[in-house]
């Protein structure tokens, strides 16, 4: 009846999960019955979940990204504090099949659920404003790509109170991943929960990069979009095209454990190198989908704040297609040491090192974007130069690692460790902080508190060099990842340091929550009534903050990469303007939400085996697809006396301000 | 800058401090280590030409064009320069052409496969990765070690090495090149030690619960003291055969070094044509599928 599932797959001799698990669930009863008892699910059902606007949306997307950066950050310090303990004889206080989950769901979760969402709500929310777009070209995609999301973190955070996480790290390498070696559900959480997500965002991807191609406002060339346009449009072909990747090499491990086939087992003909190839094959576009947008919001923060137009447009816009294309180009890379001939080594060391020369390009270019402008040290931009500074010594060390004798000694050591970590926080993280700063007036009408924001940035920065810089040295010493516990005591200080480092970033983490807040109770005195809080140069500060559903009463036109700045610096004549007309929305639609809802159980029961359930989540979701295929009513109209009172009222305010 | 400045003379002190007293990658005793570590330190030093002006031109931009600055002059319609454009295409496409021809040259001659120059004939060792132990066998003298590894100093050492579990990286930091084992597959590596001493191997690849367990000790000892551990290992009337092997490729953490006087012919190659022969010592007894032939 109910599978390989029994009470024994709660962890209740484990006090660690059983604690995290027990909080967690207070956590969300708490949070529930707060909702019902101020009456507030009508609200929350129709105006968030089952929201279909590409605003509420992308504000989604960052909530859950934050939400699970606080997961993701609990296994790094853990992490961390283990290894600040576990040196010579000292076994540290987490037993490795409890550690091994810990880093395994740390890397899964930053990757999949923190950074990925982020960056993709951030350009959910910023590109069709950029683009002068009314929305994105499929908004009930886009709700059934984010709500398939969520149906994956809901899975993957399930597994700590029901079973167990993957022991595999975040790739789940087999033959380590199959049946033979890890029996467990482990690995079947972590399969289902990216499948599951996986599709979500591949659905994502098509539909922003439709929306790229397709609906520009008028006058729109490609030469005109802005850069973050462009980086999001590198970003979300590479999604198109890597992801489907990611799932077929999934379904074929699932295959393995459920069907016994040999794709990637020792025996039967199986070869795990194959996954090793296709998992990178998906895996090293993987990091350029995320650090492309990073670099279109530096080049928006940097340009806005430098009163400059971005230095070298067309360099930028070549270099971060040349990187779109190389991306794909170098995954072997990350198995130099498979034993490949040098002939293979050399080829593939040189064609990622080519990499580095569009990403020099690029950092030249924002140098030179600020020469000669007149900065202003807002938070974004404390965002922006920290970045700069730390994302070169992650790119050096990226570029020494590519050659293939280097990597000979560096592979798979905390030195690596320290190079991605150096790349993904230096550059992604913090490209994805400077956007929520940077945006957050434009989604909610406020400005966060300013000093709290630069409080969060030197927590970060100087927290960043603390945790990893030592690590540096540590894999240079010798020290491999995925350690649980090293012999060598001479390593101990600089882990204890490492371990300072991750605590600053707790500050950093916990000073963002301390300012959402802050900012919040104090929004009346930060509103902004300009829509144009920072002197903004593109098409999302010309209309009000937070933008009305059809985002733009009358579509702009364009003539230039800067399209609000020229229209600011040459204001064309009122009464020019043509009548406004009334305007269809798409109508709000649950079919993200269950198909989610029947996603989840779908995965949860093929986890355990649940045969007749897997089959009812299957059929609940062909059923509510099939339903909203039927469905005629798919918009509503926007009538131009509602369009004409927001328009007037945003004027008004305009002229307070 | 000067927080960026500690920074990285911390790092500078953390690299020095690792040079003089560890077992680390910086601290090379093989010919094939010393040469990857030059090849580190010249592809960092070719690289901070221009990460080093990047970061301090960052700052001094950053601050001199602040908005508060009456001296600094703007140019806020300035967003083009062909010269300028051209300049930063070429700088970091020279680097990289540097960086390149280095790669080439480096890939070939550090390639593992390739044995090392030299007028002793190369010791042959045969390494199985197991859970969660190393296996070495000198077949030439028909004997096996178990995480413990003796060589000659000064002669070349040619590694063939396979997994009889899952993927494991075999690696002693300061002989050089580590290289993956795999179920199935052969791999080949090639080092050599030109100093007498203990130094401390591993498996770089996450393998499971015993990851970090699976250390041994590579003693690299004058020619005369590895004849008589040789002698005195092949006193040891403990033999590996199949069954034995079975026996010890359980899953077990934190193994001693043990040694086996006498190993049945050809094991290894059995290993390699039938990773199966381990699969039923994996963590469960669930196993799917057939076992290959």
């Amino acid at each position: 009846m109910f599978g390989k599932l029994t009470l024994d797959a709660i962890p209740l001799n484990e006090p660690i999960p059983l604690a995290t698990v027990c909080f967690l669930i207070v956590g969300i009863v708490g949070i529930l019955s707060l909702v019902t008892w101020k009456g507030w699910w009508p609200y929350l059902w129709r105006e968030w979940i089952t929201s279909t606007d590409h605003k509420r949306i992308g504000v989604m997307y960052v909530i859950l990204a934050l939400v699970m950066l606080l997961r993701g950050f609990a296994d790094a310090i853990m992490m961390r504090a283990q290894l600040a303990l576990a040196a010579g004889h000292a076994a540290g206080y987490l037993p490795p099949a409890h550690y091994n989950q810990i880093f395994s769901a740390h890397g899964t979760i930053m990757i999949f659920f923190v950074a990925m969402a982020f960056v993709i709500g951030l350009m959910n929310f910023v590109l069709p404003l950029q683009l002068g777009a009314r929305d994105v070209a499929f908004p009930v995609l886009n709700s059934v790509g984010f709500w398939l999301t969520a149906a994956g973190v809901l899975l993957i955070n399930v597994s700590l109170g029901v079973g167990e996480f993957a022991r595999t790290g975040w790739l789940a390498y087999p033959p380590l991943s199959e049946l033979a070696y890890s029996p467990g559900v482990g690995v079947d959480y972590y399969l289902w929960s990216l499948q599951i997500s996986g599709l979500g965002t591949l659905l994502s991807g098509i539909n922003l990069t439709t929306t790229i191609l397709k609906l520009r406002a008028p006058g729109m060339s490609y030469g005109r979009m802005p850069v973050f346009c462009w980086t999001a449009l590198a970003s979300n072909l590479l999604i198109v095209a890597a992801f489907p990747i990611l799932t077929a090499t999934f379904s074929m491990l699932l295959l393995d454990r459920y069907l016994g086939f040999h794709f990637f087992t020792n025996d039967g003909g199986g070869n795990p190198m194959m996954y090793i190839n296709l998992i990178w094959g998906w895996g090293h576009p993987e990091v350029y989908i995320l650090i492309l947008p990073a670099f279109g919001v530096f080049s928006e923060v940097i340009s806005t704040f430098a009163g400059k137009p971005l230095f070298g447009y067309r360099s930028m816009v070549m270099a971060t297609m040349a990187i779109c294309v190389l991306s794909f180009m170098v995954w072997l890379h990350h198995f130099f040491t498979m034993g490949a001939g040098a002939n293979v080594n050399a080829f593939f060391g040189i064609a990622t090192m080519i990499i580095a020369v569009p990403t020099g390009v690029k950092v030249f270019n924002w140098l030179f974007t600020m020469y000669g402008g007149s900065i202003r040290f807002s938070a974004p931009v404390h965002w922006a130069i920290g970045f700069m500074i730390t994302f070169v010594i992650g790119g050096m060390t990226g570029v020494l690692m590519a050659i293939p004798p280097a990597d000979f000694v560096l592979h798979n050591s905390l030195f690596l460790i320290a190079h991605f970590h150096n790349v993904i926080i230096g550059g992604v993280l913090f490209g994805v902080m400077a956007g929520y700063t940077y945006w957050f007036p434009k989604a909610f009408g406020f400005k966060l508190h300013e000093g709290l924001g630069k409080a969060v940035f030197w927590c970060w920065f100087v927290g960043f060099y603390l945790a990893f810089m030592p690590l540096y040295a540590l894999g240079l010493m010798g020290a491999t990842r995925r350690m649980q516990h090293y012999a060598n005591p001479t390593w101990q200080p600089l882990m204890i340091v490492a371990l300072g480092g991750a605590v600053i970033i707790l500050f950093g983490i916990l000073l963002t929550i301390v300012q959402l807040v802050v900012s919040i109770r104090s929004r009346e005195r930060r509103r902004d009534l300009t829509g144009d809080p920072w002197n903004g140069r593109t098409l999302e500060w010309s209309i009000s903050s937070p933008p009305p559903v059809w985002n733009f009463a009358l579509l702009p036109t364009v003539s230039g990469p800067d399209a609000f700045w020229n229209a600011k610096r040459h204001p064309g004549t009122p009464g020019a303007a043509p009548p406004l007309v009334s305007l269809f929305v798409p109508k709000h639609s649950a079919l993200g939400f269950f198909l989610a809802f029947f996603s989840v159980i779908f995965g949860f029961s093929m986890i355990w085996h649940i045969w007749w359930l897997a089959i009812v989540g299957l059929l609940g979701a062909i059923t509510v697809s099939l339903r909203h295929a039927w469905q005629t009513e798919l918009e509503d109209t926007i009538s131009v006396a509602t369009i004409d009172d927001h328009e007037r009222f945003h004027h008004s305010q305009v002229a307070r301000a | 800058m000067n927080k960026t400045g500690a920074h990285f003379s911390a790092l500078c002190a953390a690299i020095t401090l690792v040079e003089g007293c560890s077992y680390g990658v910086l601290n090379p005793k093989g010919p094939v280590g010393a040469d990857e570590k030059v090849i580190l330190f010249d592809a960092t030093a070719t690289m901070l030409t221009v990460v080093i002006p990047v970061i301090v031109c960052t700052l001094a931009f950053a601050w001199w064009f602040r908005a508060r600055n009456p001296r600094a002059e703007r140019r806020p319609d300035w967003q083009y320069s062909g010269r300028i454009e051209f300049v930063t295409w070429c700088i970091p496409a020279m680097i990289i052409l540097f960086l390149g021809g280095m790669t080439w040259i480096g890939s070939h001659d550090l390639d593992p496969h390739k044995a090392l120059r030299s007028a002793v004939r190369p010791v042959e060792i045969e390494v199985v990765s197991l859970d969660w132990k190393w296996l070495f066998i000198y077949p030439q003298e028909r004997i096996a070690t178990v995480n413990e590894l003796v060589i000659p100093v000064n002669a070349p050492v040619h590694f063939t090495l396979t997994s009889g579990s899952v993927m494991n990286s075999f690696f002693i930091p300061q002989l050089g090149s580590q290289i993956y084992t795999m179920a199935g597959m052969v791999t080949q590596l090639n080092l050599l030690a030109s100093t007498a001493g203990t130094y401390p191997g591993l498996s770089a690849q996450f393998s499971g619960d015993g990851f970090s367990d699976m250390r041994f000790d590579l003693k690299a000892v004058p020619e005369e003291e590895y004849r008589a551990w040789l002698i005195s290992t092949h006193t040891n009337t403990e033999q590996l055969n199949a069954a034995r092997y079975e026996k010890l490729a359980g899953p077990s953490h934190h193994d001693e070094p043990t040694t086996f006087g006498q190993v049945t012919p050809g094991l290894f190659d059995r290993i390699v044509t039938s990773p199966g022969l381990a699969i039923g010592s994996a963590p469960t007894s669930a196993r799917i599928g057939g076992r290959s032939p």
